[in-house]
């Protein structure tokens, strides 16, 4: 074994023991802190391995892979599992590991007032996200992919479940089971065909094939737009948000953890990972580019009036991964994946801070909440650092791979997107700051008493922000240097469409004037209310109540499960079971039966009747006779 | 190559537990339990010592036994087993074992219910290892024939208010007593074994070798013409036991009624009796008739994956909604044997352990409710989850086994099978496939969540999670859905191995 394949599972299999021994070893688990503990151990393990591992990897780029078979075949080639790590992967593993580890650590003092056996249960759920996730990042093959990702889902499903006696709770468990699922039914889908065409799930080997020409561009057209509806469930894209939102029942550090950072970004990894087989086919990559910078804009409009701070930083989260679909849409991995990068570190600092503020305030109404910058200083700041970065202000780390985005998207010369993602990022500092300025700085007094979080959790929310004003412009010049090359590739094969349109050398400067815009805004209207946000309401009513319906994108979805499908289709079908189907045995059991009654009348023991029957029959026999 | 005959003793084990069951006195509480639980143990590990044994570079069929019984008629005592049934025997063991600890706490004429669980496994064993059609058929009547017993003296009754146009013929029949279960389930068998006996009668007669021995027909290819409809006919014999749609309502009435085990070893082996048959006697003696009316095998499937889904989501009772899944998961075995093809094969069979083992698990979970709750209404439940930890976990595992979550078995095979249908002639078989696995995501999740979510209900307070044996079945049948979840191939390299035999039969016959 080399130092890659060595230092790979290092990174992987610490997660899958901790999960093993929790989830078998009962008393260890019910024990409460003792699995904490190992759990934590493990994800740190993974993390020290995975940054040796990317130095290793980012030093001599590889790729690496190797491989098992898996299932056996002899008419086909047997279907492998294994891993392939590239620079793609090795930062993608980094990401996961730093906020698997900052949330768990976080997790002590966040879930401190748990019981033990939950808090057992808690971790071992969190165990087997790392390991799931870690193992979608460095599979070698699609149907890995697909494996792990079904995996990461459960593991969703689990922890937003896991206060399961709250209704919403269960509701929302299962609603992202159920959205994610039915955009799994076109990955699912995408990726048979696909192997139908190829004979093979392996990376490497669907490189190849589509660099040589071999794939058909009907087939690799239809096959990747399937497996890209996978992608939309996963990474909340229009129309299939609808999940991520309700997602929030779960505990605050799970969002933070899965439902920003890790998991909903699985879906713009998917994309990235096998971006050399999205590349060949144009036709899906508009498509993506048009469904990331839609949902982008239509999901930073309802953030503007929701008054749940994590459902403001739910719909922030859509809007980002708009962001980077429409980033891989117009062919820029690198913008798309830096993006993922330095929104993990920020969008999940957000979420630990508004944890930090739920843990504090015991609601996520940000009415109720109010200045409380003053009692929860540091809590203040890193949230406000976070702030910064999501708005784009330089020289914070969104502000780097969200202009790149930009430019890319101008640069497509596609004009909706380049409105939708310059639209956005004046929203995004507006409802942001919206947040910032009524919970951190209003006049209004907190309800309860406020007080500063312990130390395990502004440890890693520390941690976090620190990363989240240095990785902008720390880390630019390596993914220039490793992802740039994709989106040259790209760019030559799209030249003549875009040669026409150039950057203009304004565009950063507009961008940041928008977010400046959107932040002063805010000010004006939630700090010196020189604008009563009150009169704006009563104003653009029918727009305030359009978002705050969501535009009704629940609703139709809550019509189609309840109404049509349990309410609709599965009635008919149990019905026509029940009392047609079976109607008919029970039709055929009920003739026989009845026809029996009758017929047992003629058996009735009586002696005379059976003389009188035998007389007819005798005179019935006379007369045929004479017949 | 040379060995003991491992194949008599797996039949021989359950039978003599069963005779020696029967001797005990009715006092005997332990004797009666152990002895059948030393007979299935003993069958188990016979199984695995199949698994382990069977030589997959030599492929074929193994461990053969061949005494001649009636050679005037040739009818002899031939016994064999390949990967196929190889898969199946060891699925048959598994679902043996823990059935019997599963139905420990039955206290009513104990030891009677033990024999003739017993009884009936053995005839299960019997179709799976025999080489010769009559003894196939003898065996295949005494594994069907026990159940009535079992849900007639064992079984419970459920009212079920009766509605719609057939209202009133559904209450003078008596839907939803045991004796009605019972009686529908045994009649509908039966309709489906003058099937098979007229299938395997004129197989007889038309290939002219005056043998019913199984390898010699193999080897003997039987006329194409009479193939065409001697196809539909063994199919319609053995699909009725596989629950093909519209001929499957015995089974979710049969199923709900039955006590723990019986449900158990009836959705979880009988079921794959009627699969197991149509691959061998159907597919692999009649490839002409089977290309001709694959067709109707594959759309009948889908049915059943599609319309078994949904009409699981409608069910109120827990028993009817993994009775119903049942049905659609029995769908995706025969779609995959409907494909004809590799993947789709290797899937079918795949699948049928799959789902009887994880069907097994279910109806112990279920019965373990049914026991502690003292009721299968799943809106009447709620907030489990905080009383039985142990009892919703393993219900979870079963679960999404059944929605096809990677990592457990029930994926692989379903995978399988989808990757069979596009390559199928109708390759359009693999939409309604797909979407069947998400419908059951919607109607499995749903029931966990009623069941074990949401808000406890103060009625359930002592509510108690499982005891003592009651965890074997549990822990025993979820180990081997993770096991072959994770390391499939340990037992598909066997089932591989029969398959490839089984479509050299096709070739030159499919286009």
């Amino acid at each position: 074994m080399n130092q890659v394949q060595v230092l790979t599972l290092l990174v992987l299999l610490p997660p899958l023991i901790s999960f093993a021994w929790n989830g078998v070893v009962i008393p260890w688990r019910r024990a409460g802190k003792p699995a904490a503990w190992l759990s934590i151990l493990a994800i740190l393990t993974s993390f020290v391995a995975s940054l040796v591992l990317a130095k290793t990897v980012l030093a001599s780029p590889g790729p690496y892979s190797w491989e098992w078979t898996w299932l056996p075949f002899q008419n086909f080639k047997p279907i492998i599992v294994g891993f392939y790590i590239d620079p793609l992967a090795a930062l993608m593993l980094v990401v996961v590991t730093l906020v698997a580890s900052m949330v768990q650590i976080y997790s002590l003092g966040y879930m401190s007032e748990e019981p033990a056996g939950s808090l057992g249960r808690y971790y071992t759920y969190h165990s087997l996200f790392s390991f799931a996730m870690l193992g979608l990042t460095a599979s070698a093959s699609l149907l890995q992919i697909y494996i792990f990702w079904e995996l990461v889902g459960l593991c969703s499903y689990l922890l937003i479940g896991f206060w399961y006696q709250k209704p919403s709770a269960a509701n929302a468990a299962v609603k992202a089971f159920w959205t994610t699922r039915l955009g799994d039914v076109g990955f699912a889908l995408g990726i048979v065909v696909l192997w139908a065409h190829t004979g093979t799930f392996a990376l490497p080997e669907l490189f190849h094939k589509v660099e040589a020409g071999q794939i058909a561009t009907s087939i690799l057209a239809l096959t990747m737009l399937l497996v890209f509806f996978g992608a939309m469930g996963k990474s909340a894209q229009f129309p299939l948000h609808i999940w991520l939102p309700d997602a929030m029942e779960g505990p605050t550090p799970v969002s933070a953890l899965i439902h920003a950072a890790t998991m909903v970004a699985a879906g713009v990894y998917l994309v990235a990972r096998i971006f050399p087989l999205y590349s060949h086919a144009e036709s899906v990559m508009t498509f993506i580019a048009y469904i990331g910078s839609f949902t982008a804009f239509f999901a930073a409009t309802i953030a503007l009036v929701q008054e749940d701070i994590k459902r403001v930083l739910a719909y922030s989260t859509i809007s980002q991964l708009g962001y980077m679909m429409a980033a891989l849409g117009v062919g820029s991995v690198m913008a798309g994946f830096f993006h993922l990068f330095t929104h993990a570190f920020f969008k999940a600092l957000l979420f630990l801070a508004a944890g930090s503020v739920i843990h504090a305030m015991h609601t996520n109404d940000i009415w109720k909440m109010g200045r409380l910058a003053k009692p929860m200083k540091q809590t203040a700041i890193v949230f406000i650092i976070g702030t910064l970065a999501l708005a784009g202000v330089p020289p914070f780390a969104g502000y780097f791979s969200k202009d790149e985005i930009i430019i890319k998207v101008v640069e497509s010369g596609m004009v909706l997107p380049a409105i939708f993602a310059l639209a956005t990022v004046f929203l995004t500092a507006f409802y942001m700051f919206r947040v910032v300025f009524v919970v951190f700085f209003s006049h209004r007094e907190p309800e309860g008493h406020p007080h500063e979080s312990p130390a395990v959790m502004t440890g890693p929310m520390w941690f976090l922000a620190a990363l989240s004003v240095v990785a902008g412009f720390l880390f630019k010049g390596l993914f220039e240097k490793f992802f740039g090359h994709a989106a040259e590739a790209m760019e030559t094969a799209q030249e003549a469409a875009t040669a026409a349109s150039h950057v203009p050398g304004w565009l950063p400067i507009l961008t940041l004037i928008l977010a400046l815009g959107g932040i002063l805004l805010a000010y004006l209207i939630y700090q010196k209310e020189a604008i009563s946000h009150e009169r704006l309401r009563a104003q653009f009513r029918p727009v305030y109540v359009m978002l705050q319906k969501k535009y009704w994108m629940d609703d139709i979805a809550y019509f189609l499960y309840r109404r049509v499908l349990v309410g609709g289709l599965s009635v008919i079908c149990g019905w026509f079971d029940r009392y047609i189907v079976d109607g008919i045995v029970n039709l055929v059991t009920w003739l026989t039966r009845k026809s029996g009654e009758i017929l047992r009348l003629l058996q009735n023991g009586v002696v005379q009747d059976y003389l009188y029957g035998v007389i007819f029959g005798l005179i019935l026999f006379i007369l045929l006779g004479i017949f | 190559m040379q060995h003991f005959p491992v194949l008599s003793l797996i039949l021989l084990a359950p039978f003599l537990g069963a005779l020696l069951t029967m001797f005990q006195p009715k006092e005997a509480y332990y004797r009666v339990r152990i002895i059948p639980a030393i007979a299935a143990g003993i069958t188990l590990i016979l199984s695995i010592y199949l698994l382990l044994k069977y030589d997959r570079s030599i492929g074929g069929f193994q461990f053969i036994e061949h005494y001649p019984l009636i050679p005037q008629l040739g009818i002899s005592y031939h016994l064999g087993v390949d990967g196929m049934s190889l898969a199946l025997v060891f699925l048959t063991a598994f679902i043996i074992f823990t059935g019997v600890f599963a139905s420990w706490t039955i206290l009513e004429r104990t030891k009677e219910f033990y024999t003739l669980l017993l009884l009936l496994v053995t005839g299960v064993f019997g179709v799976f290892v025999s080489l010769d059609l009559f003894l196939f058929f003898l065996f295949y009547e005494l594994a069907v024939l026990p159940m009535y017993l079992l849900i007639g003296v064992w079984g419970s009754s459920k009212y079920i208010k009766p509605r719609g146009i057939f209202a009133r013929m559904i209450q003078e029949v008596g839907v939803g007593t045991k004796e009605y279960a019972a009686m529908k389930l045994t009649l509908y068998l039966l309709f489906g074994s003058a099937f098979i006996l007229v299938g395997l009668l004129t197989i007889y007669k038309v290939s002219g070798l005056n043998t019913f021995d199984f390898l010699e027909l193999n080897a003997h290819k039987i006329d194409p013409r009479y193939q065409k409809f001697l196809f539909p006919i063994v199919y319609i014999g053995f699909g009725v036991l596989a629950g093909i749609w519209p001929l499957h309502t015995w089974s979710p009435d049969g199923h709900a009624s039955a006590p723990t085990a019986a449900s158990m070893l009836h959705a979880g082996v009988l079921m794959k009796l009627g699969a197991y048959g149509v691959v061998r006697v159907g597919m692999q003696l009649m490839p002409q008739g089977a290309t001709e009316w694959v067709w109707l095998v594959g759309t009948i499937a889908t049915i059943n994956i599609v319309y078994g889904a949904l009409s699981a989501m409608w069910q109120m009772d827990l028993k009817y909604i993994v009775a119903y899944s049942s049905v659609s998961h029995m769908g995706i075995v025969m779609l995959g044997a409907a494909t004809l093809n590799e993947p789709g094969l290797n899937g079918s069979v795949f699948q049928m352990v799959s789902h009887g083992i994880m069907t097994g698990l279910l109806f112990a979970l279920v019965g373990l409710v049914y026991e502690k709750a003292h009721t299968r209404d799943i809106l009447a439940m709620g907030g489990f989850g905080k009383r039985m930890p142990g009892i919703a976990t393993f219900f979870t595992i079963g679960g999404l086994t059944s929605l096809g979550l990677p990592g457990l078995s029930g994926f692989v095979a379903e995978f399988l099978v989808f990757l069979g249908a596009w390559q199928a002639k109708q390759w359009y078989w693999l939409v309604p496939g797909v979407l069947g696995a998400f419908f059951t995501a919607v109607y499995v999740l749903r029931a966990l969540k009623i069941i074990f979510w949401g808000p406890f209900n103060e009625k359930y307070k002592d509510l108690p999670d499982a005891i003592g044996t009651e965890w074997v079945a549990l822990a025993v049948l979820s180990g081997v859905l993770i096991l072959l979840g994770v390391v499939p191939f340990i037992l598909l390299h066997p089932i591989d191995v029969s398959v490839m035999e089984l479509l050299s039969k096709f070739k030159g016959v499919l286009p």
